[in-house]
């Protein structure tokens, strides 16, 4: 391989793992780095309405990282692939949400769905990147 | 805030229809079609599920 192809190879890898990460920490980010504006703005819109309306609705965003409660853990997982604003939003004060309110369920739908389909947009990034996906 | 479920159920179906509309669609005509179908399909195995389910008790 000469050397531009490397050159060329890793700039294309550091392109993809950029993408990535930045699609994880914020939703949408990863594609407004490719150069995907109108696609990265309507996810990062749709993902961030649905998280904010869950929190907003009570959602708990405790942590669960031991193994005694898998299906609490696999819920964890869920709410924390939305990245950054799960963090926010603990920082801001919401982990504990509301059992009480009406809308807690909703709440907790909202927020683990968030997140759940910004790992589908994370994957949709790295796609991209790759070349896999035109669009 | 929010407590009608008909209205949780249509920004719900709403927001994810889009989300999946962009992700799996390529041009605007496309994703527009499908969003509108994927939205329909939420909204209405909803009612109709709620519908069946209705006569049980909780």
């Amino acid at each position: 391989m000469s050397e531009s192809r490397a050159v060329a190879a890793t700039r294309d890898a550091s392109r993809t793992v950029t993408s990535g990460l930045l699609a994880w920490v914020w939703p949408g980010l990863g594609h407004l780095y490719l150069g995907r504006f109108g696609k990265g703005l309507v996810l990062m819109g749709s993902i961030l309405a649905l998280f904010v309306l869950g929190v907003l609705m009570d959602s708990r965003l405790q942590l669960h990282p031991g193994l005694e409660d898998p299906l609490a853990l696999l819920f964890s997982a869920a709410q924390m692939g939305v990245g950054a604003p799960y963090v926010l939003a603990r920082l801001l004060g919401f982990e504990a949400g509301l059992v009480k309110s009406p809308t807690y369920e909703y709440g907790n739908t909202f927020t683990a769905v968030a997140g759940l389909l910004n790992i589908l947009v994370l994957l949709d990034a790295l796609d991209t990147a790759r070349g896999v996906k035109n669009r | 805030m929010m407590r009608s479920h008909l209205v949780n159920l249509v920004v719900f179906s709403f927001l994810v229809s889009t989300v999946f509309a962009t992700l799996l669609r390529d041009t605007t005509r496309e994703r527009l079609k499908f969003g509108a179908y994927a939205f329909a399909a939420f909204v209405l195995s909803t009612l109709v599920i709620g519908w069946i389910t209705n006569p049980f008790p909780r």
